[in-house]
């Protein structure tokens, strides 16, 4: 990291906080949330066909709420063709 | 009078709790009004040193709470208002001396005859926070723009929202304009939109604060004083007034220092 491409000090701390407030009032760790991504995964597999790779399941900030917001591209279905 | 019971408060240890309720307290008794500060830092009491009434405790607030002396004892008159009062805490006991409804108590004797009610709560989220957020009607965070305060800060905002406090307001302390400018501390901005509650107050560091608790006369005291005039526009806005927030703009460039130069600042 040379001095030109180093990030200003204020953009880490508010970058690392943001992270670290997200877990602290949802009470989860990084881990969990990624064995919840897991568990949902599972489940909507069940029913529906969908992409792992570009599913996309964040914890995102609302002012003092939080929420889980998750992106999950289906797989275009594979339509069964007369004749 | 009924009073208003304010709690300030932090998480944090060392963000400027004492100093922003002596100078709160001071700047409200300036504007006329009846104060009583309350140290909630009971075993750890610093209030009275911070606003220079040190040599003049005899009775404690653990005193008044277990009946060896009525409340008005209790009550040291400042050196300089007649109607500010400091309720020390006690040193020789801790935080389970008393009780949130020992506080309620207290708080409530003490509405009658007072305008504002003011409460240094300690550092923590146990027993003696819980004491001193017990009886507020609403509570001011202190905190400065440091990752540690901001988390300590958002930990605290979370459980007076569990506790149905209502909104708490933020006072971000010791503010370094020139190092904000430099992008290396969080903005007021970056503060407030991590926390996300009301602001009420930014305080910009200043060495007469260090100044004023060494002498134990509060920095809004002080006329020339930014952090002063700070403290001076929260206690205006505590009273309903509509400050505009100061202009925290670093202060250097040539007609600063030639100012400085010629002690007009």
């Amino acid at each position: 990291m040379n001095f030109f491409t180093r990030k200003r000090s204020a953009t880490s701390a508010k970058e690392r906080l943001q992270l670290v407030l997200v877990h602290d009032r949802t009470d989860l760790t990084a881990g969990q949330l990624e064995s919840l991504k897991d568990d949902l995964l599972k489940a909507i597999s069940q029913y529906i066909e969908i992409d792992p790779e570009a599913v996309r399941i964040e914890l995102e900030r609302d002012g003092r709420s939080q929420r889980l917001v998750a992106d999950i591209p289906l797989k275009t279905p594979s339509r069964h063709r007369a004749g | 009078m009924t009073a208003q019971v304010i709690t300030v408060t932090s998480g944090k240890g060392g963000v400027g709790k004492t100093t922003a309720v002596a100078n709160l307290a001071t700047s409200l008794a300036m504007d006329g009004k009846k104060v009583v500060c309350i140290d909630g830092d009971i075993g750890l009491r610093n209030l009275d040193v911070v606003m220079g009434l040190e040599n003049r405790i005899v009775y404690d607030i653990v005193d008044v709470i277990e009946g060896r002396c009525k409340l008005k004892q209790a009550m040291i008159r400042d050196k300089h208002f007649t109607d500010m009062y400091l309720i020390p805490a006690a040193q020789t006991r801790d935080k389970n001396a008393v009780s949130p409804s020992d506080m309620v108590r207290l708080c409530n004797d003490l509405r009658a005859d007072t305008d504002f009610v003011i409460i240094d709560s300690p550092a923590g989220i146990e027993r003696g926070f819980r004491n001193a957020i017990a009886a507020a009607d609403s509570v001011l965070v202190v905190t400065n723009p440091e990752v540690s305060a901001v988390r300590d800060a958002d930990r605290v905002v979370g459980i007076l929202e569990a506790e149905e406090k209502g909104n708490p307001s933020l006072i971000i302390n010791r503010l370094n304009p020139t190092l904000v400018k430099n992008n290396d501390m969080l903005s007021a901005e970056d503060v407030l939109d991590l926390l996300g509650i009301r602001l009420i107050g930014i305080v910009p560091e200043d060495e007469n604060v260090i100044i004023g608790s060494n002498r134990g006369a509060p920095v809004v005291t002080d006329g020339k004083s930014r952090a002063g005039q700070a403290f001076r526009n929260i206690a205006k806005r505590l009273q309903g007034e509509d400050v505009p927030f100061m202009d925290l703009a670093p202060q250097s460039g040539l007609w600063n220092t030639i100012q400085r130069l010629a002690g007009r600042k």
